[in-house]
């Protein structure tokens, strides 16, 4: 087949925010074959990051976040169909209800789903929630609204901080509990997670560190929890928020190189088989994703990054309709944004790549800073707390590589060359309770090739 | 008619806060909250607000579902 | 001809017409050294990355001692840095915007909306107008009168104070321009000495203008005298000489390009987007000519030096090729216009959103009527200032069968 694809047949499977950007690029691009778009939930691509947001704070329905498109993709949605099975050889997507759909060319995009509770009859205790779907939401911020004693969060990443955040705002007492040290330490590092730790604690939420929830406790109804260091949290709705895992099973007999950090493509998205071999009609974006980026050491990335997945998707779409020399590479920095206690916080470029942080601009104190990141004496990342404006400027140096720590001259009175250095402070993964949201994967696409099984 | 912004570009500059109040709202100094469904009423406004923000952050269009596709 | 007087020759007043073939030879350079000593930088990219660059400051009191400059004892928080612009720039946000007051300029749509209609019936039946004398200009000072508080009787006191203020914005240097800068700040102290008067009539009895909420602010959100004086001045200059440029330079450039203006009368849709290429290809403020850099520069392959003044020439930038398609080309439903007609960073325009919405009500009242409107002269006369570019006067023909 040659490279530029113009008509013939291109089937989707996730039909989430990956999906659906790439569907609208396809269009763009020319394709005007049939596109078909597979995806398990039942409803339309919707937007994720308001569910921990404004969904929870009641500002909007958890149904209302469907996605807009910039133009009709022109698809066929197959909607509320697990994908099953890929078939590489007879390039077939193979789906639940027994149909299989044949595939010019295939992109994977089935992103994530919330880390369950380990112990599956603690985890289906009424009261004891995940926060991923729609219908997730919608059901949270109905407990929410309903105006529990209190909410036991488990786990201080973004997403648990933000509950907790929503949590407060409505006048509910919360509980956090973290097996590291602070919250956000493992996207953050140590100096930002202790301003987290402030900031959940000047809001009134109990944090508990360096714990990790032995049991949920709980007769049909969830009642509360046993903490390692022996307390008890009394709560009537608890929310496991223990990040995410990647979904890969329905690949499990596809000969990709499929695992738990994700699927491994090339920097042009084509995913890698389990061999390591490139292929060139099986293309991967999102969440699902692990692709390796220069600025990293060509390390392979797992992020789970809106901005990635509109970016990726982008690229990928562009590169499955175009012949191999006008192909592009997906560069895009890393950049993420969470709000929490009423601060804005956005990154640039991956933070735990670091062995060293500054604060460049503001101050800890006046709860507006930029701190940057530097790995081996170049700058690899910027955190913006409330200071979004400068973001840019940092952004441009890690494309640089620029040299750490950056140099002097910051416009607010503040000579960098003054604050020291100090280490950044970033924790194995494995030891937290939150996934980072953003992983460094190492540079073999079969690395983890550990053979996955179905779950059911 | 839905919006999504995109707010990885967001610099907080809140044009969408002043042109559309109802719609849009800043959650301390620079967090962005927004509601996604845009009731008819609205629409003008968010369309004002669309064309004033200054990293083109905000996307207004048809849900999936209300394509004829 | 060599780039290094180029700054003269913007400044020259015959450049006023038309300044964009300056422009684009500042482009081919990137940035330009002039003779005085300052650096031009033209280029969109440079422009916009400039803005958010910590290390460019907005406060002259940064500048190497061969380029001191004068500043007033409380500068406004346009010629400030952070934290002192963030702190002066959100106590005067606290009365007009977010997150306190979110509704404040959206709820004025309506008054705005009367005061348009009344300008417009007051044009009823003429068939000669200036569209600055009789609507521009009117407008935006009756709009930022009653948003600040201020009587709009009393427009002669302060727009004579208000024009020896822009006229000192130029960018030659020497005698002539000290003697200005001075005027301009006596002007500056009476204005700041009449709003804080303003505003101490209405401490204990306040209305809903921005003077009794800044005099009547509770203690951690207070602005001292000096800094509500200068804030107040600043306001007051901002909001009422540079909107009536926009507004002129709409009609003059829709009344230039009828094909445009034919397509915003049967779709006023387009209005809000027309507004923003107007920004773009008609910047009321050209160029910034307040920053210094606080360490040497690196900007298109140039260095620029620690303490020089640096022009940022917005208006280049707009026309940027590498930036905007068909830059020279004026077109309202131009996609992803990012144009620089604000600034950006954190001292992005204060009033865009005010100038906006007067803008497109504005423009919205008079398009139905432009139909048959000629302009009487083209170029129009212009006004003194390169940095506050706009028409002096535009007179227009209607036919007397429109109204
Ligand atoms: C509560 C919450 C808050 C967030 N907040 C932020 C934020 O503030 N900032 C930020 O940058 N990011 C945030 N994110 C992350 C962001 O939403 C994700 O990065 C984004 O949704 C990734 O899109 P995707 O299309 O790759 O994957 P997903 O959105 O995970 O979509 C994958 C889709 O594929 C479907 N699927 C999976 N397996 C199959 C199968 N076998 N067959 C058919 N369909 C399948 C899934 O059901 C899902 O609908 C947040 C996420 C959540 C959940
Ligand atoms: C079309 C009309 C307008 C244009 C083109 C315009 C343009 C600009 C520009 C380019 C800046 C950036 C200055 C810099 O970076 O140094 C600015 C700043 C500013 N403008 Fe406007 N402006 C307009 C209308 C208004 C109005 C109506 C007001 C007041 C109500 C206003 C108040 C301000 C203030 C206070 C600042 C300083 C902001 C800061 O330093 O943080 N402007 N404007």
């Amino acid at each position: 087949m040659p490279g530029d694809l113009r008509e013939g047949r291109i089937v989707i499977v996730g039909a989430s925010l990956a999906g659906l950007r790439a569907a609208e690029t396809l269009r763009e691009k020319g394709f005007t074959g049939t596109l078909t778009v597979v995806g398990d939930e039942p409803r339309p691509p919707y937007d994720r990051p308001p569910l921990s947001k404004q969904v929870l704070l009641g500002k909007a329905a958890a149904n209302a976040t469907e996605l807009p498109t910039r133009w009709d993709p022109d698809a066929e949605w197959r909607l509320g169909v697990r994908a099953t099975g890929l078939d590489p050889i007879g390039k077939r997507v193979l789906l639940a209800d027994g149909e299989s759909l044949p595939f010019d060319r295939l992109l994977i995009a089935t992103g994530t789903r919330a880390r369950p509770w380990p112990n599956p009859q603690e985890a289906a205790l009424d009261g004891v929630f995940t926060l991923r779907t729609c219908d997730d939401a919608g059901r949270l911020a109905d407990r929410l609204a309903a105006g529990p004693r209190r909410v036991l969060v488990i786990g201080a990443g973004f997403t648990g901080s933000e509950i907790a955040s929503a949590c407060r705002e409505r006048g509910i007492e919360v509980t956090v509990a973290e097996r590291g040290p602070a919250p956000l330490v493992g996207a953050l590092g140590g100096t930002l997670s202790r301003l987290a730790a402030g900031m959940q604690r000047a809001h009134g939420v109990d944090l508990r560190c360096g714990v990790t929830v032995t049991a949920l406790r709980g007769n049909g109804r969830f009642t509360g929890a046993d903490l390692s260091d022996g307390s008890r949290i009394d709560a009537d709705v608890c929310v496991v928020a223990m990040g995410a895992v990647r979904n890969v099973e329905w690949l499990a007999d596809a000969g990709l190189a499929a695992g738990p950090q994700g699927v491994a493509c090339d920097a042009g998205c084509r995913a890698f088989n389990m061999y390591g071999i490139v292929t060139d009609d099986v293309f991967v974006a999102g969440d699902v994703s692990r692709f390796p980026h220069p600025l990293f050491d060509y390390q392979m990335l797992s992020l789970e990054h809106w901005g990635n997945a509109v970016a990726q998707a982008e690229v990928a779409a562009h590169n499955m309709v175009s012949p191999g020399p006008l192909r592009r590479p997906h560069l895009a920095v890393p950049v993420f944004w969470s709000s929490q206690f009423g601060f804005n916080i956005k990154s640039v470029g991956v933070p735990t790549f670091s062995d060293q942080v500054v604060i460049a601009q503001g101050s800890l104190a006046a709860r507006r800073l930029v701190a940057v990141y530097g790995y081996r004496g170049r700058i690899t990342a910027a955190v913006t707390v409330n200071m979004a404006k400068w973001l840019e400027y940092y952004q441009r140096l890690i494309e640089t590589a620029a040299p750490f720590p950056p140099g002097p001259g910051a416009a607010d009175g503040h000579p960098l060359v003054t604050e020291f250095p100090i280490p950044s402070d970033v924790p194995d993964p494995k030891g937290l309770s939150h996934g980072p949201t953003v992983a460094l994967t190492g540079h073999l696409p079969d690395r983890r090739l550990t053979v996955v099984r179905r779950a059911c | 008619m839905r919006i999504v912004v995109d707010l990885t570009r967001c610099q907080a500059y809140a044009q969408c806060v002043f042109l559309a109040p109802e719609m849009f709202e800043l959650h301390g100094e620079e967090a962005l909250l927004y509601r996604p469904d845009v009731p008819d009423e609205q629409l003008e406004r968010v369309r004002q607000a669309a064309a004033a923000c200054p990293v083109q952050a905000i996307l207004v269009g048809e849900a999936v579902s209300a394509c004829a596709g | 001809m060599a780039v290094d007087t180029l700054l003269e020759r913007i400044n020259d007043y015959a450049s006023r017409p038309d300044p964009y073939p300056l422009y684009a030879e500042l482009r081919e350079v990137g940035v330009a050294r002039q003779t005085d000593g300052s650096y031009l930088v033209g280029g969109y990219y440079d422009i916009a990355a400039l803005f958010h660059d910590p290390r460019l400051s907005s406060d002259r009191r940064n500048r190497a001692a061969e380029f001191a400059a004068p500043m007033p004892q409380q500068p406004s928080f346009i010629q400030l840095d952070d934290p002192e612009h963030h702190r002066l720039r959100g106590l005067a946000t606290r009365p007009f915007g977010p997150p306190h007051s979110p509704g404040r300029v959206d709820a004025m749509r309506g008054e705005i909306t009367g005061i348009t209609d009344q300008l417009i019936a007051s044009l009823q039946g003429r068939t000669r107008i200036d569209i600055v004398d009789d609507f521009a200009y009117p407008l935006p000072v009756t709009v930022i009168c009653r948003l600040l508080g201020v009587p709009r009787d009393d427009e002669p006191v302060f727009h004579t104070w208000a024009t020896t203020i822009i006229d000192s914005l130029d960018l030659t240097s020497g005698a002539d321009h000290d003697e200005r800068t001075r005027a301009a700040d006596r002007a500056r102290e009476e204005m700041g000495r009449y709003l804080v008067g303003l505003a101490e009539q209405r401490r204990g009895r306040p209305g809903d203008d921005m003077l009794s909420a800044f005099i009547n602010a509770p203690k951690p959100a207070a602005l001292t005298h000096d800094e509500l004086a200068a804030t107040a001045v600043l306001l007051l200059i901002a909001g009422h000489e540079t909107t009536v440029n926009l507004i002129t330079n709409g009609v003059l450039t829709l009344l230039r390009h009828p094909d445009q203006l034919d397509l915003l009368r049967r779709e006023p849709a387009l209005l809000p987007g027309a507004v923003e290429e107007l920004l773009r290809y008609e910047p009321p403020v050209q160029l910034l000519p307040q920053r210094t850099p606080l360490t040497d520069l690196e900007v298109a392959d140039t260095t620029i030096p620690k303490g020089v003044p640096v022009v940022l020439v917005l208006a280049s930038g707009n026309r940027d090729p590498k930036r905007f398609r068909d830059p020279d080309r004026f077109d309202p439903t131009r996609p992803d216009n990012q144009h620089l007609g604000f600034g950006s960073g954190i001292h992005i325009c204060y009033g865009a959103p005010l100038a906006r919405i007067e803008a497109q009500i504005a423009l919205g009242a008079l398009i139905p009527r432009l139909g048959t409107a000629t302009l009487v002269e083209d170029p129009p006369p212009y006004r003194h200032s390169p940095v506050l570019r706009g028409p002096r006067h535009l007179p227009i023909e209607l036919s007397p069968s429109r109204g």
